[in-house]
């Protein structure tokens, strides 16, 4: 926890700095503009901290709103219906989780293997799905989820409050969410005290798919429209998110506020890049050097705790 | 890293699955792709297989070593911007190259400096730096296309050496390179000594680090000295020209039977699996089939080549299975 206020801090202090050298940061609207971007960030990297949490990795949440945001938006143009639509999105996200999650468990590959080689073969399978198509134009009621308000707050805020609740309360205080550190921490000894550490795997892998699913209808309803390329730059920001948010590579040690911490560092860096009008094609850059430190931390951390021991 | 697997000296040669699955892929081509068995298609293959044998190479020892470096496509990418520019400033080839070279080799001591003297996750650490490679290569050109890069480039490109055209006479002399000093020198061992057993190895009086960063430097290298071929091919320099070609390197080794868990696998097993993921791109663009489906196709490639590898280590040790 103290880990968390630490890093707190170090977001009021890059708030203070855009506050006092950008005239347009300190305003309602960019205050929030803000907050719906972290919480867009935070759902996506959400189901990847419980991958990280077990030793593992997703990489393929980036590419899987992509292609789920895809199937969602076509299953709801076609059918008319919210509610079928976006439930074909968050089942095919969960699907596409599964299939990472036996790809670890059956087939014994290393997890950022599997889940990297997922990455490329959804890629190609949204660009051959939607063959250069955008589909756009949806109903207000949908779009409301990913762009309206609700007392003056925007409702994706409200999405990520519900989840980061309901995330802590799995994380910290359910059998599973014990389960989940005890796996990362030492799968033998987790193994050997009669956790099903295979069971557990397939159902993290597949939480992380049905969150990237859900990540994806919150995205079509913000954009409101969905093309080939909307999941691409969102796995190396997803995985800053969580790493600046002090989990662990390693497992076993992190939690979801960390990583909604991470979110909002992540997003304000962008922010502040963006009002002091930073060509966005120094976006991968700087988010590669802020994984790069982050992991480096995590590192240095891990090492000093071997230390002491 | 530990690994349980007893060290096993001899190298024995065994078909990886690739092997099989190339064959089939061969037989189902010829018979229903109009056109595919001809030797300007053969060719073909070959020459848009030399830039992924370029990565791939590196890429076998240093999954050999129990890592990963997923920043090639990106870093090739930037070397071949960069080359592109030089040549677009007027500058001759050789000092194109070099610069390309450079920036290659820099990323990949700074690849090999992360993960070996810092001790970051090299999946990690390398696609930090795919992010910089990447964000370089589109800060430097504005995200558009580098064109103009003059004749000199796309004229040797377009040469042939003793009737073969020049990438695959390139791709053939690295394979070479890479096959005399694994085979040659006592490097191919130390590669295998990195994955299971690199406190024997710093016994034996062999500076592991550098040793091991030097892996890494010669995947940096390589992708700098691909831009050649690439940037040769188009004609201009892109920013994402090849992005996300790691994958399939990655692809062709784990194809060529070379293990994640360190230690095992062979050059010959990677060029096998250069030419089947060639072949199945080849043979698919024959039967017209959008080249977003040919990436998905060398995903399941890849699970078909490790179910069908695990078959056969199965069926060949029907007492106790793995270790």
């Amino acid at each position: 926890m103290r880990t968390v206020a630490y890093r707190l801090v170090a977001v009021a202090l890059i708030a203070a700095g855009l506050a006092l050298t950008t005239e347009a940061f300190f305003t309602l609207p960019n205050i929030l503009n803000i907050l719906r971007q972290a919480s867009l960030t935070f759902l996506i990297a959400s189901g990847l901290t419980l991958t990280i949490l077990t030793a593992g990795l997703d990489l393929s949440v980036g590419a899987n709103v992509g292609l789920s945001a895809c199937v969602a938006a076509t299953v709801m143009k076609s059918s008319g219906s919210i509610a079928i639509g976006a439930a074909t999105g968050l089942a095919f996200g969960a699907v596409v989780g599964m299939l990472n999650g036996l790809m670890v468990t059956v087939l014994k590959l290393p997890p950022f293997i599997a889940t990297y080689g997922m990455l490329w073969t959804l890629n190609g399978l949204t660009y051959w799905f939607m063959a250069g198509e955008t589909i756009h134009g949806f109903s207000p009621a949908f779009r409301t989820l990913g762009s309206g308000y609700w007392l003056g707050i925007p409702v994706p805020i409200y999405v990520m409050a519900a989840f980061l609740a309901a995330g802590s309360i799995l994380t910290r205080y359910t059998t599973f969410g014990h389960e989940v550190y005890a796996i990362g921490a030492n799968r033998e000894a987790a193994r050997l005290s009669g956790i099903p550490v295979r069971a557990r795997l397939n159902l993290v892998y597949t939480l992380s798919g049905a969150m990237a699913g859900l990540a994806a209808i919150v995205y079509v309803a913000r954009l409101n429209s969905a093309e080939a390329d909307i999941g691409e730059a969102l796995t190396l920001p997803a995985i800053a998110a969580v790493l600046i948010g002090g989990t662990s590579l390693f497992g076993g040690v992190g939690s979801l506020t960390g990583t909604l911490v991470g979110a909002l560092t992540l997003t304000l860096v962008v922010n502040g890049m963006n009002l002091r009008a930073v060509d966005a094609n120094w976006q991968p850059l700087v988010t590669g050097a802020i994984v790069l430190l982050a992991v480096w931390i995590d590192v240095v951390t891990r090492q000093r705790a071997e230390a002491r021991v | 890293m530990h690994s349980r697997r007893p060290a096993k000296a001899g190298r024995y040669v065994h078909i990886p699955g690739a092997g099989y699955l190339l064959i089939v892929l061969l037989l189902v081509f010829a018979i229903f792709g109009e056109g595919f068995a001809t030797l300007p298609n053969v060719l073909n293959i070959g020459v848009q297989g030399s830039v992924l044998l370029l990565l791939a190479l590196p890429m076998t020892l240093i999954i050999m070593s129990e890592g990963l470096d997923l920043s090639m496509g990106a870093v090739l990418s930037l070397a071949g911007v960069v080359l592109a520019t030089m040549l677009m400033n007027g500058h001759s080839l050789s000092v194109g190259l070099a610069a390309a070279a450079g920036v290659g080799l820099a990323f990949g001591v700074a690849n090999g400096a992360l993960v070996v003297t810092l001790g970051l996750p090299p999946f990690v650490a390398t696609l930090g730096t795919l992010g910089i490679a990447q964000g370089l290569a589109l800060v430097q050109t504005g995200g558009q296309s580098v064109v103009g890069i003059g004749d000199a480039l796309p004229a040797l490109y377009e040469s042939r050496i003793a009737g073969v055209p020049f990438s695959i006479a390139i791709a053939l002399a690295a394979f070479l390179v890479f096959w005399l000093t694994l085979s040659r020198t006592r490097v191919g061992s130390y590669v295998s000594a990195l994955g299971g057993n690199r406190e024997a190895l710093s016994l034996a009086g062999v500076h592991v680090d550098l040793f091991h960063i030097g892996l890494y430097a010669a995947g940096g290298l390589m992708s700098g000295l691909a831009a050649l071929l690439l940037t040769g091919r188009m004609s201009a320099g892109h920013p994402t020209a090849a992005i996300g070609l790691e994958f399939d390197a990655v692809a062709a080794v784990i194809v060529g039977g070379t293990s994640f868990e360190g230690g095992q696998g062979t050059l010959f097993g990677t060029l096998i699996g250069v030419l089947t993921i060639g072949v199945l791109r080849n043979g698919l663009n024959v039967l017209s089939v959008p080249s977003s489906l040919q990436v998905a196709s060398i995903g399941v490639l890849v699970i078909a080549a490790l179910i069908i590898d695990s078959t056969i280590a199965a069926l060949g040790r029907p007492a106790g299975g793995r270790a």
